[in-house]
């Protein structure tokens, strides 16, 4: 028997797999083709205080091994979600992580006043790093001080009890220092990695591809950054759980970010190609982790980081 | 929200036979059961690429016709343009190929209970979906005339067993190399001022679409479209097939094609704001 439980701050989760921000609306399609119940948790799709419409459309351009999306968090405000998607999911038995996302750091404190008293969360993400914003000045997560201002002003509002998971962006020059930040300011985990932020000329018209001009890369493209994301991210904070994601596809990808430091590990674009991969990822995680010889995630976690044994001694 | 098709399951289909069709290809996918829930309209999402593909998402095409009946039990037919690098990798599906899919998925045309006198109106391949159509409706005692047009009589998809269906099948090209030369839209505004349609069902390129809603817009003939979105995930989850959409009160809702669609009413379709974000507020 592997044991697969895993936990993010104080939360508790049978299955290190999670569904990815963004990428399973806010679940009721995915149940169609799994059983919500057998996965760690589904992680929701970023809500703000309004509703919105998002971006206009192309918000989609496939490329090897990826996609770039400019989705612009469309979604139905969080007084819609809280009364009708999230009591769903708390219907359907599944564990669920909220996702927010604000324009200020007024927001993302409002959000979080309104997502306390909702019952049924295991925790909560704050989305400081959505690419797909008209002001890239507003990518909290690109900058050290307004990450670390919104996480205080969720945390304040939070009080104690609900793990605060904060989902960060590679496009930094430091990493480690952001990271750094928002644990100092609140945070009890940190998601990583958002999508890159990239761009698609159409060579019909060529003009670039999206109607929101650039986009957010994900899909397998992007896991080597999110392996050394999580890396470099562990090796500087041990002891604070990583959530890892970026384009991981199958359970040796999984794999690959437990071994980097992740305690849990988001399924995002891979969804999108097969509704079920989540539940192959986690069936072929547990193959690969008893092979060699892990009797739980657990230990698994930041293996990556031990020192070569050394031979004959 | 719209709601995920109930009857969509993943299958491992075969490929019962691959014939190229003019530009096209028509393909039969023995897909047993699932034919039973498959309606005109619905489409399905296919996997391409093979095991190693650096094509991640699936491929979304319009069922074409299912039956029943036949040597293989239920099979669906596809009529595949190949023209991008996924519908190039279906096209080069051998017989007895395996075909990951997911179907049905969104809406289907909406069939009346009584007999209405319907106009298919299809452009390049987007007659495909019509000809099963057709048929569902001849059977349900309506009067079926399809116009068919594209920009030239090679990108005209009519087979010969599709006919059959319908009462009358013009077609228009806008280099007049088949049928008659125009645009199909022409027609139709003659067409609805002597009374001689009640309902109009199209798929094909979006400017047609709108085309054919401004052409309706103030009688009473009802217009269902299936409309073309570039989809991710055709499930529902990504958001990225999204058109305005308004509902009976005029409130605007970015609506998936997939899930509220491809199916839909042609006159609660914001055409001129596709591509754009509506100004006023959700």
């Amino acid at each position: 028997m592997i044991d697969l439980s895993t936990t993010l701050g104080n939360a508790w989760f049978p299955s290190p797999l999670f569904t990815a921000s963004g990428c399973a609306s806010s679940g009721k399609e995915l149940a169609q083709f799994i059983d919500l119940r057998e996965i760690g948790a589904v992680v929701t799709k970023s809500v703000m205080s309004k509703a919105r419409y998002g971006r206009p459309t192309p918000r989609m351009a496939e490329t090897p091994s990826g996609m770039i999306n400019s989705i612009g968090l469309q979604g139905p405000g969080i007084d819609e979600f809280l009364t009708h998607d999230l009591p769903w999911l708390v219907s359907q038995r599944a564990r669920v992580i909220v996702s927010i996302a604000g324009e200020t750091v007024e927001e993302y404190a409002t959000l979080a006043r309104k997502v306390r008293s909702a019952p049924g969360i295991s925790a909560l993400e704050v989305n400081i790093s959505c690419p797909n914003v008209e002001n890239r000045g507003l990518v909290f997560a690109c900058d050290p001080d307004a990450s670390r201002r919104v996480i205080d002003g969720v945390r304040k509002t939070l009080g104690g009890e609900l793990p605060i998971i904060a989902k960060l962006s590679p496009d930094v020059t430091d990493l480690v220092s952001i990271a750094k930040g928002v644990v100092d300011a609140g945070a009890d985990g940190l998601a990583l990695i958002n999508t890159v932020l990239s761009m698609v000329i159409n060579l019909d018209t060529m003009r670039p591809h999206l109607g929101g001009k650039t986009g957010g890369l994900s899909g397998p493209a992007i896991r080597p950054i999110a392996v050394r994301a999580i890396y470099q991210v562990h090796e500087a904070l041990p002891t604070v759980p990583i959530l890892g994601m970026g384009g991981v596809a199958s359970g040796r990808d999984a794999l690959e970010l437990i071994l980097a430091g992740a305690k849990g590990v988001s399924v995002g674009t891979a969804s999108f190609g097969d509704p079920a991969a989540i539940i192959s990822i986690q069936n072929e995680l547990k193959e690969l982790l008893k092979i060699r010889g892990f009797t739980s995630v657990a230990q698994a976690v930041g293996f990556a980081h031990r020192p070569n044994e050394i031979e004959g001694a | 929200m719209g709601q995920i098709n109930k009857y969509s399951s993943r299958i491992v289909a075969t490929v019962v036979s691959n014939k190229r069709v003019g530009q096209y290809h028509q393909i039969l996918l023995n897909v047993g059961e699932m034919v039973n829930n498959c309606k005109p309209g619905n489409f399905v999402a296919i996997k391409v690429g093979g095991e190693n593909a650096k094509m991640i998402l699936r491929r979304a095409f319009a069922i074409s016709r299912v039956s029943m009946t036949g040597p293989y039990g239920g099979s669906m037919e596809l009529i595949v343009a190949p023209f991008g690098q996924g519908s190039k990798w279906l096209c080069s599906q051998i017989e007895g190929s395996s075909i990951d899919l997911i179907a049905p998925l969104g809406t289907a045309f909406g069939i009346p209970t009584e007999p209405v006198r319907a106009l298919l109106v299809g452009g390049g391949y987007g007659s495909a979906p019509l000809f099963g159509l057709a048929e569902v409706l001849k059977n349900r005692g309506c009067r079926v005339d399809m116009y068919l047009g594209a920009s030239t009589g090679g990108k005209i998809y009519a087979p010969m067993e599709g006919k059959r269906s319908v009462n009358v099948l013009r077609i228009y090209t806008e280099d007049g190399s088949m049928g008659e030369r125009g645009r199909v839209t022409e027609p139709i505004p003659g067409l609805i001022a002597d009374g001689l349609v009640d309902v109009i069902y199209s798929c094909g390129p979006m400017p047609m679409l709108q085309a054919i809603s401004e052409i309706v817009a103030g009688s009473d003939v009802v217009h269902q479209c299936a409309v073309e979105e570039s989809m991710a995930c055709g499930v529902g989850i990504c958001m990225t097939c999204v058109l305005p959409v308004s509902d009976s009160d005029g409130h605007v809702a970015m609506k998936r094609s997939c899930i509220d669609g491809p199916v839909m009413d042609g006159a609660h379709v914001l055409w001129d704001l596709v591509g754009k974000v509506p100004e006023v507020h959700p």
